[in-house]
């Protein structure tokens, strides 16, 4: 195994041109795991670890553009207003070491099922810059998963950053685990208001072969909720609404059996999931819509004390 | 901490800083947390080769050809062993009946059985040489369970047995059955005013420990072997290689390696034999570590056991009658399946006094991976069985579920099914009582957590940080339960153990040294054997030296045993010391003070004094530089076989009781759990360190808790493991590890040393069938399996 230690994002790119099969190393916390258990043994390794950039983040006024190596505790400290749902994922991503080393560019590249980043995205609304010797371009999210465990990079393009819309409105974030920390997602489901285009988005994690977006659900809110004045009144939703979008978002699944859980365990709580997500991102909205101090009802405290989850 | 009442008769030896009683600190704590403990996977030897096993990818298959040429040709690969490369007749070991293949030969009978080993400079060089070994197989239909391995015209799994239990079994995939039969149960049931029937399922739990399997061989010159490895008993792993490799036991020189927890996941060989093989074919030490993944086929498991049961009682709340039949699969191999299979019988019937009983324990020989020992050793299965009985009936008569098992609680003098006597405290009504008069957890937590009055703090419900709820659909469950565990080996097994106790003068200061064979698996057997020595022979530096076989066996550390039989060893081994002290004493200045023939002499504070306080001289000046030492066998009382046909026998030296109260808060929409607080009540006869008490108890009640609501080793029918990891076999983290007030009573067992009770392995059981009792109150579902799964509460 060749071991690739570009400097700087160009040699990085040159690398990954020169060899194909290079597998791009960050914080290691799927990789490492993956050629400890002898899973895969590539060729090439290539650590992205020198290359600075990969680390930082810039905000504009409708996005933030996300390095992609930039770790979720860093995430959860310094961009929790911006990108609550993904903030709020990231305290479900395995331990305090891991988080410290883990990334949204990681989990992208991984294009798990499971990741636990996925849902967050596709609700907040991103596009995944991408990069290679020949250029650049930004994929949007919910076209980058292509399958189980495959995206829509080419064999010589690296994920340069994700491009993430700010948060207008409240966001969360709900995973299903067997145990209280440090687990993989049975399923998890991510949801986001968008006051600013009167429109709400989600995405299911763990329960179709890509993650994916509840689009009928989110075509049924956004027109009950304009048909209703509910952006403007601020009302209370009624359960009946809640309870629609609870189905069609059940409905947006394609779960499997498998040793985590049963598709149908999968399907109802994928359903109960977008019901109390529905009601805590409403509630916050509502807070905010009536003076209130609003916020993106993200009302967990700190983590401390769990541990690995690849 | 509770009452205690041991007599002072009991109290030998003297009040010495740092005795026994007291928390003093563990020798290795510091070490351990701070990361600078060696492990046994942490060894390292010059020149030194890495072992790697070849197992089998299936569960049941003939193996029609090894081709070895490919591996053995790979730069790098030192050696490739098969079952032709064995170098005597025994081909074979096991604890109890040696039925397990070093290496396997013309069949693998479960998944992940060894087939191959090879040594090599890289640990990857061995894993890719093991890829280019060829093995031809031809798959064979597999038996999974009860159905399967007795339909007529099963395979067998051992069509040869030659084992004594083979002549008694109704069936040749019958490890072994035990049936315990008293009075007549078909009689009592008619007096009965309601009859509770029921089946409970337990899954596989796996010990889990977190320092994997690993040993180190390293060849001498004289054609033997040093083995450095971390294991539950040395002499038995000794016992079983030396055969093997054909040597004779004193050519293999055993030491204990850093052992990183142990729950009965150690008592089989793993490596052991493998890497003795490879060091004495290559000539260089040889270091085996296996992982994770490994691991989970590296070592036996808990059985998984189908349970019937059956109760009546009277309508004014007393148990007529018990019938049960226990059906535990033990898989590939013996193990310790038919001392597991003794004592789920004898242990049946819980700590309840019931004249009526019909038992019936076997355990299984199936394709399924091998079970044996593991904290609570078939005791486990049954406390959730009779524990989910007990609740059904008091709800059956109206009773309050804890005022009910007090009705029918055993005491001291109540015969167990065996016919023995319970001969000392047996205070379980004692250790509901207080469980019960325990103040309850406030209620929702995660509200009054908060930071601010509308705060949520979601740690403190289910799913925690994961997020799933506020509070909505969640309820809370109260339950309680109470088991019983025997301590020691039992059944007329020659339990005994071995210590060496010497005392000098080093630098002017009495000394003491006490090497014994236990294995430190993190019980802190360290810490006690230390303070036996100090309050024995009355100095305050112990040094323990490290477990070896230079010195005799020390039994096992399992069976809840290690400070009973070696605690009670070293407690000999410091009086028959103390005794040739005050001998030479008594020779020096016995003529010089009448007291030196005539007081009873104690060792106090590095002196020799008189049970009135008179100090007659210091050990230093008594010993000058003389060496007292005392090398001696120690045996707790016998036990007796049980009747292969009626289960009647004096089969145990001890009874343990432990009781807990769980309560839980259930999201009942989505089948989640937090375990709020699991109280725990428990006797320990004599608490010898207080706080290794709590922790032994504290750890058990946890790993009852993941046995509950998470734990378990999926096999597929096919006899696969489908999640031998930890990202799929999950074992509680912090966040799920609820508060465990511990309440300690210390009522003595005057036939134990000092009067202690073994505590390890009692709070293992009551904790599961506790945690399943709140969640059933809170859901009001029936929950007949563990671990209970989100499935189960949902209906999905």
């Amino acid at each position: 195994m060749e071991f690739l230690r570009p400097a700087d994002w160009g040699e990085a790119l040159a690398a990954k041109a020169e060899h194909p099969s290079a597998v791009p190393l960050a914080g290691g916390t799927d990789v490492m795991v993956e050629i400890n258990f002898d899973h895969r043994r590539p060729e090439y390794l290539l650590d992205l670890n020198r290359i600075a950039e990969l680390g930082e983040w810039q905000t504009d006024t409708e996005y933030v553009r996300l390095g992609a190596s930039v770790s979720y505790t860093r995430i959860m400290e310094s961009l929790s207003t911006e990108l609550s749902g993904l903030a709020l994922a990231g305290h479900t991503v395995g331990s305090p070491q891991i988080r410290n080393r883990g990334s949204v560019g990681g989990n992208l590249g991984a294009a798990s099922p499971a990741g636990d980043s996925h849902p967050a995205l596709l609700a907040a609304g991103s596009e995944v810059e991408v990069e290679s010797v020949r250029g650049s371009r930004r994929i949007p999210v919910e076209e980058f998963f292509t399958g189980v465990k495959r995206n829509a990079l080419a064999e010589d393009e690296l994920i340069r950053a994700v491009h993430i819309k700010k948060a207008s409105g409240p966001q969360q974030f709900s995973k299903v685990g067997t145990r209280n920390a440090m687990v993989i997602a049975v399923c998890a489901f991510g949801i986001a208001l968008h006051p600013d285009t009167r429109t709400v988005r989600t995405g299911i994690g763990s329960a179709a072969p890509t993650p994916v977006r509840a689009r009928a659900a989110e075509d049924f809110l956004d027109a009950a909720l304009e048909e209703g004045g509910f952006w403007d009144s601020g009302k209370t939703l009624p359960p009946s609404l809640a309870a629609e979008f609870a189905t069609l978002a059940s409905g947006a699944c394609n779960p499997i059996d498998d040793v985590r859980g049963s598709a149908k365990y999968r399907r109802h709580a994928v359903s109960v999931m977008a019901r109390r997500t529905l009601g805590w991102t409403w509630e916050s909205y509502r807070a905010g819509h009536t003076g209130g101090t609003g916020g993106t009802g993200h009302n967990g405290h700190t983590p401390e004390g769990d541990a690995s989850c690849v | 901490m509770g009452v205690t009442r041991t007599p002072t008769s009991l109290s030998q030896g003297s009040r010495t800083r740092g005795g026994i009683g007291e928390s003093t600190l563990r020798p290795d704590g510091t070490l351990k947390v701070t990361g600078e403990f060696a492990y046994a996977s942490d060894m390292w030897h010059e020149d030194m080769l890495w072992g790697y096993t070849l197992r089998s990818p299936h569960a049941h298959a003939e193996i029609v050809s090894v081709d070895t040429s490919e591996a053995l040709a790979q730069p790098g690969v030192r050696a490739v062993l098969t079952y032709d490369d064995l170098p005597t007749e025994v081909k074979t070991y096991g604890l109890e009946v040696p039925d397990t293949p070093v290496l396997a030969h013309g069949r693998v009978r479960h998944h992940g059985e060894p087939v191959a080993i090879i040594a090599a400079d890289h640990p990857e060089t061995a894993r890719r040489a093991a890829a280019k070994i060829r093995v031809e197989y031809a798959e064979l239909p597999v038996v999974h369970d009860e159905a399967s391995a007795t339909a007529p015209g099963a395979p067998l799994l051992h069509p040869n047995r030659a084992d004594d239990h083979g002549r008694h079994v109704p069936h040749p995939n019958i490890v072994h059955r035990q049936p315990i039969v008293r009075g007549d149960a078909a009689a009592a049931k008619e007096t009965a005013d309601v009859v509770v029937s029921g089946e409970y399922e337990v899954g596989m739990q796996d010990q889990a420990f977190l320092g994997p399997e690993s040993g180190l061989a390293v060849p001498a010159e004289d054609g033997g072997v040093d083995l450095y490895v971390a294991t539950q008993w040395l002499h038995a792993d000794l016992r079983q290689i030396a055969p093997v490799l054909g040597l004779p036991e004193d050519k293999i020189r055993m030491t204990l390696a850093g052992v990183g927890g142990a729950f009965g996941g150690r008592e089989d060989l793993s490596m052991q034999i493998h890497s003795c093989l490879l060091a004495l074919r290559t000539g260089r030490p040889v270091k085996i570590v296996y992982n994770r993944f490994e691991s989970f086929f590296g070592h036996v498991h808990r059985h998984p056991a189908k349970l019937w049961y059956e109760h009546g009682a009277t309508k004014d709340g007393r148990i007529t009658h018990m019938k049960c039949r226990i059906v535990l699969d033990g898989g590939a191999y013996a193990s310790t399946s038919p001392a597991v299979v003794g004592n789920a019988a004898s242990l049946a019937v819980g700590p309840y006094a019931i004249d009526d009983v019909d038992i019936e324990a076997l355990a299984l020989y199936t394709n399924n991976p091998p079970c044996g020992a593991m904290r609570g050793f078939g005791a486990v299965q049954a406390c959730f069985a009779y524990e989910s009985q007990m609740d059904r009936l008091a709800a059956e008569l109206g009773l309050d579920p804890v005022e009910f098992r007090r009705r029918n609680a055993m005491s001291q003098g109540t015969f167990m099914p065996t016919g023995q006597r319970v001969d000392s405290p047996a205070p379980v009504a004692e250790i509901l009582r207080r469980l019960k008069a325990m103040p309850l957890p406030p209620e929702r937590q995660w509200e009054s957590a908060g930071r601010s009055g509308t705060a949520t703090d979601v740690r403190a419900l289910p799913g925690g940080l994961s997020n799933t709820t506020h509070g909505e659909g969640v309820v809370r469950g109260v339950g309680y339960a109470v088991g019983i565990k025997n301590v020691g080996f039992s059944e007329g097994f020659d339990d005994y153990s071995t210590a060496r106790v010497r005392l000098q003068v080093v630098g002017g200061e009495p000394v003491a040294t006490v090497h014994t064979a236990m294995a430190e698996v993190g019980q802190g057997g360290v810490t006690v054997h230390a303070q036996i020595a100090r309050t024995e022979l009355g100095v305050t530096q112990v040094s323990i030296a490290p477990a070896d076989t230079k010195v005799g066996s020390a039994g096992s550390t399992s069976a809840s045993r290690q400070t009973y039989v070696t605690g009670g060893a070293i407690k000999n081994a410091c009086e028959a010391v103390r005794e040739q002290v005050l001998q030479i004493g008594r020779a020096r200045f016995g003529t010089y003070h009448p007291a030196w023939n005539t007081a009873e002499l104690l060792l106090e504070d590095g002196k020799v004094v008189t049970d009135g306080g008179e100090v007659l001289a210091p050990l230093a000046e008594v010993l000058e530089d003389e060496t007292v030492e005392a090398d001696l066998e120690w045996r707790h009382r016998p036990t007796e076989a049980l009747d292969v046909r009626t289960g009647q026998g004096f089969g145990h030296v001890q009874y343990s009781f432990a009781a807990h109260r769980a309560v839980v808060e259930v999201d009942t929409e989505l089948g989640l759990v937090k375990v709020v607080e699991l109280a725990c009540a428990q006797d320990v006869g004599k608490a010898l360190n207080p706080q290794s008490v709590i922790g032994q108890i504290q750890g058990g009640t946890t790993q009852g808790l993941g046995l509950a609501v998470m734990e378990e080793i999926v096999v597929s029918p096919g006899a696969k493991v489908c999640n031998p990891s930890f990202t799929d076999y999950l074992i509680p983290t912090i966040l799920d590890t609820p508060t465990i007030p511990v309440d300690i009573l210390e009522l003595a067992d005057e036939h134990a040393p000092y009067g202690l009770r073994g505590v390890g392995e009692a709070p293992t059981l009551s904790s599961t069938p506790a945690v399943l009792s709140a969640i059933r109150q809170a859901t009001g579902l029936a929950l007949k399996r563990v671990p209970v799964r989100p499935e189960h509460l949902t209906g999905t």
